[in-house]
Formats: structure tokens, C-alpha cells, sequence
């Protein structure tokens, strides 16, 4: 069955100053699956993701979103991108001064004319999408870390993207607030047909959402494909991290 | 009387996207029903229907391609704000893709949160007044009671000292504010003395400039303006610095590392700024003075002989002293304050651009009073 490629990178290059991150990265990510960026400490996960997010200028290769080569699109096409696009920060990125359901009704307001009351319906039947009505009306510092990254993702699907990036999603989350992040992930993308690209280092989230591996070394792909191959494949970093990840859910499973 | 306008069939067409007919009781949609679509699509059936009650309307899904998650919460709040005014909508025909779409959408219940309630009038202001009393006075004094303890059992205890930090603290406090205190108060007394000059000149009491330049400067001009430029360059500074401590949860590693973040972050900056705020007045008020003696060499040919025999007999020890007990509450009120301020910080970056502000408008304001009540003190 040929599936439809959503993401497409070729010959990607990124360096900082003298120090070179990506030196010819390409993968494809493909549309309904779960695309999980892994790969060492500057390995260049992030440096990627940005460049998906035309968030860092593109010196040299081909970074294509939903068909769009992202290097030549002008600004308000860039804007239009980002409305297809959902983003969910490592951190929350939610807005301190606003509630909840204001965070949640960022977009909408800014780029939809829905009367109020309307926005509201929506915002509210999003956060019960993730289980947080009942913070509608409540402060991100009134909220914990768990809720918060809820409340992100609330915001991240708002205006229904057809795909959905996430940087670190688990970071700082106990196993429980993991499982139940990943279990929202998966359940957003079957429901509601989500792409997603992901990029993470939690063993066990890798284990639950992932359908396809990119796996970066030394500033290019050194695997990309099925989970199922990456957990056999020959590669010496890929092995390794696998025989970590492996190591660490027996560690897991004996707790 | 005009001609009537006929009435028109209902229709509806959003760009080509989405194209809405009525036939009888029944509204034909067809195309897609997304985000780009909902609100006109919403308020055109809501202005059409609302003044029909009793009547009942079918929305026909069949030809709708694509629904998204405002698609279905438009015809939601359609239905819900149509059965107000008593018109009843049935949704028909839908594919099983947008049958999906409703069922996962479509809200099972209203949404019940209520926003909390707002307080009387009454209750607000004794709120505020209580919270004022409670999270900002009472505060305060313990925050300054502790400051102050830690200050005075420290200052033998250079054990308990971090190396070179009281030096680090004087330059940035005293050292790195003396050429803008030097400046504007030189640019002040010069000031002084040149509004002043016309007047006295009128009534030939031209050396009545020096006394007017000496004794501004020395029991006001010089203290205040010190005290106000410390508190915007150095109190704003204390109170962001604590302030980002906080949001990255240093102050929690000094305080599960078992230091007493007043202790290890404010008693220097105490220290700093109690022991340069004189130094700092004394420079102040010789530029003050000087740039006075200026204007009145200028402006009323007073030679710096004259002005200095002048200034000679008038100056009396008594204003230097009160100058020094004011180096001393300025100093200790910018600095709680900007501590005070920085410990209460919330809410992330945002948070810290706030207490800062108002740490130098309340830490301004501060001194200012202090300043009323030593003068009245020392009249």
C-alpha cells in the first residue's frame, strides 16, 4: 500500500559557528504513524525538529512539510503552514498571564472569527480531549506538571492539525503522567488521524507510540525505519541504545 | 411605503467550500464543514432560524466531505442555541466519516464549569486591604527582621561569607553607580543655583545662592537623588536577579542544600549597599555643591573663594549626620525591597519583568517616605 509522505528532508546540513550538526541528513515520515526522532546529545534531534518548524534558516538540503519545501516558503505561507501544524514544547510553553482556557483558545482567536461562545464549546470539549475540564478556568501555575503538558497538548490540537510535533514530551513527568501522556498521544492520532514526529529519548514512551524510527548519528541517519527493525538492526549506535532502552525495560518490568 | 423586498431562498455559500440549500425543512450541506467555514455557516443559520420558533429543521450531512472539530461544535451550538428559541435541528444522513467525526466531537454533556464567583464590592476592597496587610506589610517585616538577623550575627562570621562576593556587591551597587549619581547631582545643584539666581539678583542677595545650593543639597538633593538612582540601577538589578533565581529554582537548591538563601543571597547585598551609600551621598553632595557654585560664578559672578568662606560658615555638622543615618534606612529599604519583591515572584519570565517594576516604584516610593519622616524627625 503506498502511503502518503508527509515529511520529506534530503541532504539536510546544520552547523553552528565552525561546529557542523547535521551533515547530510534525509528521512521521510509518512502520514497516520508515529515518527520518532532519536539519536545521542547534540545528535542534532532539536536542530531537526527546528528546521521542520522553519524555526532555523535552511543552508543547505530539501525540508519539505505536507508538500511545502519550507526554505521557499514566504511568510504568511509560513504562517498558513503553522496553522496545519501543532507544536508541543518540552516545557508547556503555555502562556503564565492567561488560563487555561485561554491558552487553549489562543488560535482560535487569533485566526478564526467563531463568536466567543462558540470558541468556549471548543475549547472546552478539547480539554476534556485530555482529561482537564475542570482547569478550565485555572492558571498554569496553579497546575501540575502532568496537567500543564495536558493543557499544552489541549492547545496543540486545537485547530485540528493534521500533524503534530512534540519536543520531549516526557521530560520532568513521573512513569504514570508518561503513560497517561502517551496513552492521549496514540489516542489522538487514531481518533483523530494525526501524523506525529516526535523527538525523545523516554525508553518505555519509544516502546509504547513509535511506528517509525530516525535514528541521527554522528550528523546523518544512521537507521530509519519500522520500530520492529530498529529493535534487530546492525548498526553499532543503534545497537547500543537499543541494548540500553532493552536493559532499562527489564529494569523496569522487575520493579 | 417602500416596495417589499421578496424573500429569498435560504442559501448559503462559503467561498466554494461549503454550500448550504433549503428545501422545505431541510438544509442540504455540501462540501467541507471545517474551521474556515464554521463561523459564517454558524451565524448565517443562527440570523435565519432564531425568529421561527416551533419550527423544525434537518441539517443534511450526506454530501459533506470533510467535518472537523469546529464543523461539529457549529452544529452543536446550533442545536443548542436554536432549542432556546424553541426551534428543533436534527442532524440526518451523515457518512460514516463524519458520523465519526460527530461521535467523537460532539459533546456528551454541557459544559458545566462556572467561572468562580465574583466577590461584592465590600468584600473586594476588604480583601484587597487584607491581602495588603497580610502578604505585603507582614511580610515584609519578616522578611527585613530575618535579613536584618542574619546581617548582624554575620558580620564577625566571615566563615559563613561567600569569598568576594561583599566586594562584588560594593562595586555593583556603589562603585558602578557614582559617575550617573556624580553627574546628576552636579547637573542638579547647577540647576539650583540658576533658577534661584534671577530672584536673588532682583533683591541683591546674590550670596544668598551659595546657602539656598548648600543646604538643598546637603539635607535633600543629595541623599534623595543617590537614594533614587540606587534604587532604579541597583534595586531593580536585586530584585531581578532574586526573581530568576527563583523561576530556575536556585533558591530551592540553596535551600535543599541546606543555605539560607537570605543569608547567602541578601545579607552581602546588604553589607554592599549599607557601606557604599554614604560614600556615594558624600560624592554627591560635593558634586551637587560644586556644580551650584558653578552656576552662581556664571550667573552671579560669586568667586569660588566667596563661595567656599560662605559655604564655610553656613554648613553645619548636623546635616552630615542626618545624611548618614539616611545613606543607611535608603540602603536598607532598596535593598528589602528589591529582595521582598524578588522572593514573590510568579508565574516564569513574565513574573520577573513585573517584580522588578514594581520593586523600583515601591522601593522609589519607599524612600521618599523615609525621607518626609527624617526630615520631620530631624526639622
Amino acid at each position: 500500500m503506498d502511503r502518503e509522505t508527509i515529511i520529506e528532508v534530503k541532504g539536510l546540513y546544520a552547523a553552528y559557528d565552525e561546529t557542523i550538526v547535521l551533515s547530510d541528513v534525509s528521512f521521510s515520515a509518512y502520514k497516520g504513524e508515529v515518527t520518532v526522532i532519536l539519536g545521542g546529545s547534540g545528535s542534532g534531534k532539536t536542530t531537526v525538529l527546528n528546521h521542520l518548524l522553519g524555526l532555523l534558516p535552511i543552508e543547505r538540503g530539501l525540508v519539505s512539510v505536507l508538500g511545502k519545501d519550507v526554505a521557499r516558503l514566504r511568510e504568511v505561507e509560513q504562517v498558513a503552514l503553522y496553522l496545519e501544524m501543532g507544536v508541543f514544547y518540552q516545557t508547556g510553553g503555555l502562556l503564565n498571564s492567561l488560563t487555561v482556557a485561554e491558552n487553549v483558545a489562543l488560535p482560535l482567536t487569533q485566526h478564526t472569527n467563531l463568536p466567543k461562545d462558540l470558541i468556549e464549546e471548543i475549547v472546552f470539549m478539547k480539554l476534556g480531549l485530555v482529561n482537564l475540564q475542570h482547569a478550565f478556568h485555572l492558571y498554569p501555575s496553579q497546575l501540575s506538571g502532568g496537567m500543564v503538558k495536558r493543557a499544552a497538548l489541549a492547545r496543540a490540537i486545537v485547530m485540528d492539525p493534521p500533524i503534530l510535533f512534540f519536543d520531549e514530551p516526557g521530560a520532568g513527568l513521573d512513569p504514570v503522567s508518561l503513560e497517561v501522556l502517551d496513552r492521549l498521544i496514540l489516542n489522538l492520532k487514531n481518533k483523530l488521524g494525526i501524523s506525529i514526529i516526535m523527538v525523545t529519548h523516554e525508553v518505555s514512551s519509544i516502546l509504547r507510540v513509535a511506528n517509525r524510527i530516525v535514528f541521527l548519528d554522528q550528523g546523518v541517519v544512521a537507521f530509519e525505519g519500522p520500530l520492529t527493525d530498529a529493535l534487530h538492526s546492525e548498526q553499532p549506535a543503534v545497537q547500543e541504545f537499543f541494548s540500553v532502552m532493552k536493559n532499562e525495560n527489564i529494569r523496569e518490568l522487575l520493579r | 411605503m417602500g416596495k417589499r423586498r421578496k424573500k429569498t431562498p435560504f442559501e448559503f455559500c462559503c467561498e466554494g467550500r461549503l454550500n448550504v440549500r433549503l428545501e422545505g425543512s431541510v438544509l442540504l450541506l455540501s462540501g467541507n464543514l471545517t474551521f474556515g467555514e464554521a463561523a459564517g455557516f454558524t451565524r448565517h443559520v443562527l440570523k435565519h432560524f432564531r425568529r421561527d420558533p416551533g419550527r423544525k429543521l434537518y441539517i443534511d450531512l450526506g454530501d459533506v466531505d470533510s467535518i472537523d472539530s469546529a464543523g461539529v461544535m457549529a452544529l452543536y451550538y446550533i442545536q443548542k442555541k436554536l432549542s432556546e428559541k424553541s426551534v428543533v435541528v436534527e442532524l440526518q444522513h451523515a457518512t460514516p466519516s463524519v458520523a465519526d467525526k460527530i461521535r467523537l466531537f460532539y459533546p456528551e454533556e454541557e459544559a458545566t464549569v462556572s467561572p468562580p464567583r465574583k466577590p461584592s464590592f465590600f468584600e473586594h476592597i476588604g480583601g484587597r486591604v487584607y491581602h495588603f496587610f497580610s502578604s505585603y506589610v507582614f511580610e515584609f517585616i519578616l522578611l527585613a527582621a530575618n535579613i536584618f538577623y542574619w546581617g548582624i550575627t554575620d558580620i564577625f562570621k566571615r566563615k559563613v561569607r561567600r569569598k568576594g562576593e561583599f566586594v562584588n556587591q560594593a562595586v555593583l551597587i556603589g562603585v558602578n553607580a557614582l559617575l550617573i549619581v556624580v553627574f546628576m547631582t552636579f547637573v542638579i545643584g547647577y540647576v539650583i543655583a540658576l533658577h534661584s539666581a534671577a530672584q536673588l539678583r532682583a533683591f541683591g542677595a546674590n550670596i544668598f545662592v551659595v546657602d539656598l545650593v548648600v543646604f538643598s543639597i546637603l539635607s535633600q538633593m543629595g541623599p534623595l537623588i543617590t537614594a533614587i538612582l540606587v534604587a532604579g540601577r541597583s534595586g531593580s538589578a536585586i530584585a531581578a536577579e532574586i526573581a530568576t533565581m527563583k523561576v530556575t529554582a536556585e533558591l530551592d537548591a540553596l535551600k535543599t542544600m541546606g543555605l539560607n538563601p537570605n543569608r547567602f543571597v541578601v545579607v552581602p547585598k546588604l553589607y554592599a549597599c549599607m557601606l557604599t551609600m554614604p560614600f556615594l551621598i558624600v560624592f554627591a553632595n560635593v558634586a551637587g555643591i560644586f556644580g551650584g557654585g558653578v552656576a552662581a560664578n556664571i550667573y552671579l559672578d560669586i568667586t569660588p573663594e566667596i563661595f567656599i568662606n560662605r559655604m564655610m560658615d553656613i554648613a553645619r555638622n548636623k546635616e552630615l549626620w542626618i545624611a548618614l543615618v539616611k545613606s543607611q534606612v535608603y540602603a536598607a529599604l532598596i535593598v528589602l525591597t528589591g529582595s521582598f519583591y524578588g522572593f514573590r515572584v510568579e508565574r516564569g519570565a513574565e513574573g520577573v519583568g513585573k517584580v522588578t517594576t514594581m520593586a523600583v516604584v515601591a522601593s522609589i516610593t519607599l524612600v521618599i517616605l523615609a525621607d518626609s519622616i527624617i526630615g520631620v524627625i530631624f526639622y
